[in-house]
């Protein structure tokens, strides 16, 4: 049997990813990141159940910057995931396969996380 | 197709043994998580920075506590179903792959209960 003439999956360290893969991929990572968001949800929660001191260690926590810095990347990774989310919904029902209409809700996906991002940070802010 | 006895046919589960079932609840969670999170990051900007009090009588409103609650189940079921396919892509390893696949598994039960009785320890006065 001849090994060298079967096809191979892209190597992925010379071969550069279409934008719709990164899309693809990014979806996965942006999933795996936001388990981690999920964690600092319960921790909230549960230090507002364990009474005032521990909820106010959680505020001063969640209020320093480098937490603050990772609260506004993870509500980027939250909308990123939750509009590239509904763009899988249409691929599972059949719509949207085309490479133009794939590139532009890819656009459109990055392009509404930002404006949600925005306007999440402008209502945490004002 | 030969090879395939009618009773396989007609039940119609693949070689994965479960047919669609992983599949079909992951994107009947995606569905739900979209009101959801929207929700949750409204609730969450509103609350930036508030007070104990102000903290603690937003999460024991009925309907808060509700969706909440709600939140925690939802999230920590499309998180563990999301985190299976990831390591089954990635871990090679039989022994391993199952360790990994059962932590998150329980881990995510742990934190979605935690999560919870820490909304009902809120909205009942605990």
């Amino acid at each position: 049997m001849s090994l060298d003439n079967r096809p191979l999956s892209p190597h992925l360290q010379v071969y550069r990813l279409p934008f719709t893969a990164l899309t693809s991929i990014s979806h996965r990572i942006s999933g795996v990141l936001l388990a981690g968001g999920a964690l600092a949800l319960v921790y909230w929660v549960v230090a507002a159940a364990a009474g005032p001191s521990s909820y106010v260690v959680a505020n001063q926590i969640f209020a320093s910057w480098p937490v603050q810095l990772l609260m506004l990347v993870w509500t980027f990774v939250l909308f990123y995931h939750l509009c590239n989310g509904i763009r899988h919904l249409f691929w599972d029902a059949g719509y949207g396969f085309e490479l133009q209409t794939a590139q532009r809700s890819g656009q459109a996906v990055i392009v509404g996380a930002a404006l949600l991002t925005g306007v999440a940070w402008l209502v945490a802010l004002v | 197709m030969a090879f395939r006895t009618p009773l396989k046919q007609a039940r119609g589960l693949g070689a994965s043994h479960h047919g669609t079932a992983h599949w079909w609840s992951q994107r009947l969670s995606a569905v739900g998580m979209v009101p959801l999170m929207l929700w949750l990051v409204i609730g969450i900007a509103g609350n930036a920075g508030g007070s104990y009090a102000e903290t603690t009588a937003w999460i024991a409103s009925p309907l808060n506590a509700v969706l909440l609650a709600l939140v925690f189940g939802v999230l920590f079921y499309h998180a563990s179903l999301g985190l299976q396919v990831v390591l089954e892509d990635y871990v090679s390893h039989r022994g391993v792959r199952l360790a990994l696949v059962t932590a998150v598994r329980f881990l995510a039960l742990l934190l979605a209960i935690a999560g919870i009785f820490a909304v009902l320890m809120i909205a009942f006065g605990g």
